[in-house]
């Protein structure tokens, strides 16, 4: 795999949209053609050489391809966004929308990432060693398909509202977790390894939801049916299992109700 | 103003008899004339291209209330499509429902010149306006709904034409409406008691009148009016299997009635979307549903004072937005996504909800194959017109896809053996018995001399002879030489040339002016009668939350360019 590596120089006076630090974007390119890749600042477009020092080349493919981005990138956003495949190391916190859209590859934040990480993602691994913003996983505004494939883990503490309209996948947050935890949930599995506050699973069709810790206001749509033994991202243990949220709507599939599932640890 | 001579191209012109031959078209004072009254012209050299009048759209929704709830409810429809501003151009955005500024240019690059707004709520006809206003360059118009109105069903139900005519004639004025709009004849009425009216023969709650006598009193009302564009209807259970009797009946509501109007056209019915209107079966399952084009088209052919156009389904996600209010509910239990629900006081009601048309579903390859059906199998194609329902059926940008696959068999076999419920499709429609390919004449039947008398606008639209506007559209295509369907969708969504009222707008692909565009309304000749007049200021003060005055469009603010057309009384 090859290696290029961007290193910011110059900080933007507003906020800085790269949505083309990407294998996709630079696979195949040479050092020049990258720098000439567009990023935006507000509503004026400038070049990704004037604000990063770009080193190495990237491979003939996104698969071959790997790009790390150095310095302070806590006001720029949506790096790794849209990516299929290859690898982004970003050595620093960063602002929103960090691998929204994402389909493949992996995605590494050494610090913390911003609201909308990981928005709408269809595959890959997305990982971030600190906390994350509001909307981890979710779907983007309005739209009603938010992550449906690959696995997003925090291991710090995540935001509000995480998953929300999740589709699928896998979500795994080390910490604590805000209110409104996979609102409207169709499909997939978010893991809290901490503490929840409220609105855990509000408005939840399918898919599972494991706690570890404790939630402090549960919803009154869910009911406890019984208790199970779980294996959950290797740890094993007993969980009281709920179904839920008995206030929405829920498919059949072979003459069965199918619930959203809620799991506590005990 | 610029004169202008378009040369070479191959003209097609049905209402001149021109079909794809070599002509010069001359414009002056946004007027066609004859080539020899130029003097100094500027040359378009079309040699090699399809030259046809500005094409007249006869429905699609692209400005009102519904219309923006659908682009304020739908932020992810701009996320991917949006193109930054650029020359004279403002910024584009949206798929389904592009900004105004947005749908002046989808309108401009497909070469249409005149477009009618299909559902102007009359409480909110200033906002219509005021979109309208914003939409550049395509001259446009809009038609209030008068199917679920107070009014007009309580006249009804007392059998008073007179006073229907004369309220409608009071609404266009105060509107700067263009014509009689009706959607779902009570059925919306009924919504707002929870119900509908499923068939034709069932009554309003209160009102206790049936739809039937709706759409009859409304051809009636309309006539005695005499207005230029007939009675529009969008008929009781669009959308649900089983309903083409449904659409038949109400279809026959038309007979007896014959077209009274100076403005040419011979129909006194417009049925939109008919594709929505032809299903047969009992559910959407594959083995139940089944196509009913076949027999609606053999009333329809069999008429001669009906039109309609077709709501092709384009297979794309888009958002779904009508005054038939309870069909939106309906629809938004099937498909679980988000709902717009709303009440327009003594008027009408209106819903709006996502819509993805799968290509690779039964039904949704079904409802595409019944909308080419219905084209096909039309015999005077001025009757048959081309829309999507924009954007309820598909995006307005996709008609040139629509014409591709009325035009080539080829591109309609790709949809259906690209669906692995292809066969199935053709087994439980007609479509797979159908090998005819239309023609430009055809297609120019459709989108300009049908159109535009249907609306009308025959003595300004529609054809490319002297005295007509100067709207002219230059399309990249040989019909000598090129024979890919895929490069009529390109050539009719990408105008090479486009004249608009004498004004050259697109040159080479490119847009270069935001135009001059006007408001069309009509202003017919019948005053208020006693009884209307005293109704309407009761209504307003009893009922309405906005006072008579508040609800007036007053031209100067909503309609800065107008354009009157004056009806004389009988």
């Amino acid at each position: 795999m090859k290696k290029v590596e961007l290193t910011i120089k110059q900080q933007p006076e507003l906020y800085l949209e790269t949505e083309n630090i990407t294998p996709d974007a630079f696979a195949g390119k040479s050092a020049d053609e990258i720098a000439a890749l567009n990023v935006y600042e507000g509503n004026v477009t400038h070049k990704l050489g004037d604000f990063f020092s770009i080193a190495g080349t990237p491979g003939a493919t996104a698969a071959d391809t790997q790009i790390v981005v150095n310095g302070n990138l806590e006001r720029v956003k949506w790096i790794g966004s849209r990516m299929t495949a290859g690898e982004v190391v970003v050595e620093s916190s960063m602002d929103m929308y960090a691998g929204a859209f994402m389909a493949g590859g992996k995605l590494l934040i050494k610090g913390n990432a911003g609201h909308f990480t990981g928005l709408g993602m269809t595959g890959g691994e997305l990982r971030i060693t600190g906390n994350a913003g509001n909307y981890l996983g979710a779907a983007y505004r309005g739209d009603w398909r938010g992550m449906q494939g690959g696995v997003l883990r925090v291991n710090g503490n995540a935001g509000s509202d995480v998953g929300s309209f999740m589709r699928g996948g896998e979500i795994i947050i080390g910490g604590d977790a805000d209110v409104h935890v996979g609102t409207h949930q169709e499909g997939g599995k978010i893991v809290v390894k901490g503490n929840a506050k409220s609105k855990v699973g509000g408005q939840m069709v399918k898919g599972e939801i494991i706690v570890f810790g404790t939630i402090d206001v549960m919803m009154p749509g869910f009911a406890h049916r019984d208790n199970v033994d779980l294996e959950v991202d290797g740890t094993k243990a007993t969980f009281k299992r709920y179904e839920g949220d008995l206030g929405e709507r829920h498919p059949k599939s072979k003459g069965a109700v199918v619930y959203g599932q809620l799991y506590i640890k005990q | 103003m610029a004169e202008y001579i378009v040369k070479n191209g191959f003209v097609v012109d049905p209402t001149l008899g021109v079909n794809c031959e070599k002509m010069d078209i001359a414009i002056k004072d946004g007027k066609i004339v004859e080539t020899t009254e130029l003097k100094s012209p500027k040359t378009i050299d079309a040699s090699g291209m399809i030259v046809m009048a500005g094409a007249v759209d006869v429905h699609s929704h692209s400005a009102g209330p519904k219309v923006n709830v659908g682009r304020n409810f739908r932020p992810e429809d701009k996320l991917n499509y949006y193109k930054a501003k650029s020359g004279v151009k403002r910024m584009e955005a949206g798929f389904s429902v592009p900004t105004a500024l947005s749908s002046g240019y989808i309108f401009a690059r497909m070469g249409y010149g005149f477009v009618m707004e299909a559902a102007m709520p009359p409480l909110y006809a200033r906002h219509t306006h005021e979109e309208m206003r914003d939409t550049p360059i395509v001259d446009e118009a809009a038609l209030p709904v008068f199917g679920n109105n107070w009014f007009v069903m309580e006249y009804l139900k007392n059998h008073e034409i007179e006073n229907v005519a004369s309220y409608i004639a009071w609404l266009l004025r105060v509107t700067k409406g263009y014509g009689v709009k009706c959607v779902n004849p009570g059925g919306t009425e009924a919504w707002g008691w929870g119900m509908n009216c499923v068939t034709p023969d069932d009554p309003v709650p209160y009102f206790d009148v049936t739809p039937k006598e709706i759409i009859k009193g409304l051809i009636e009302a309309n006539e005695y009016l005499r207005l230029p564009h007939s009675m529009h209807l969008h008929s009781n259970s669009l959308g649900e299997p089983g309903n083409y009797q449904i659409t038949i009946d109400s279809l026959k509501c038309a007979e007896g009635f014959k077209a009274n109007s100076d403005f040419g056209r011979d129909q006194v019915l417009h049925h939109t979307h008919l594709q929505f209107h032809s299903y047969g079966g009992e559910s959407y399952g594959s083995k139940e549903f089944e196509s009913k084009s076949k027999e609606v088209m053999d009333y329809v052919n069999g008429t001669d004072n009906i039109t309609f156009d077709i709501g092709q389904v384009t297979l794309d996600e888009t958002t779904t937005m009508t005054a038939d209010g309870p069909f939106e509910y309906h629809l938004s239990h099937m498909n679980n996504l988000k709902w717009v629900n709303k009440d327009v006081e003594l008027e009408t009601a209106a819903g709006v909800v996502p819509f993805i048309y799968n290509p690779n579903s039964f039904i949704g390859v079904a409802q595409w194959a019944i909308g080419q059906e219905l084209a096909l199998l039309t015999k005077d194609m001025t009757k048959c017109h081309i829309t999507t329902d924009a954007p309820n059926a598909g995006p307005v940008h996709r008609y040139p896809r629509v014409i591709k696959w009325l035009m080539s068999l080829k591109a309609r076999n790709q949809i259906l053996d690209d669906c692995k419920y292809g066969d199935s499709v053709r087994s439980q429609c007609y479509i797979g018995e159908i090998d005819r390919e239309l023609s430009f004449y055809e297609i120019a039947q459709m989108t300009r001399v049908g159109t535009s008398k249907c609306l009308g606008l025959s003595h300004m639209f529609g054809s490319l002879k002297p005295g007509m506007e100067g709207d002219v559209s230059v399309y990249a295509y040989n019909p000598e030489t090129d024979d890919d369907p895929e490069k009529i969708e390109h050539a009719f969504g990408n105008a090479k040339y486009f004249i608009k009222s004498g004004e050259l707008i697109i040159n080479d692909g490119e847009i270069i002016s935001n135009g001059h565009k006007r408001t069309f309304w009509v202003k017919p000749g019948m005053e208020l009668t006693a009884q209307v007049n005293r109704d309407v200021t009761e209504r307003f003060k009893k009922y309405y939350t906005v006072t008579q005055n508040n609800y007036e469009v007053k031209e100067h603010h909503y309609v800065p360019n107008p354009y009157v057309i004056e009806v004389n009384a009988a």
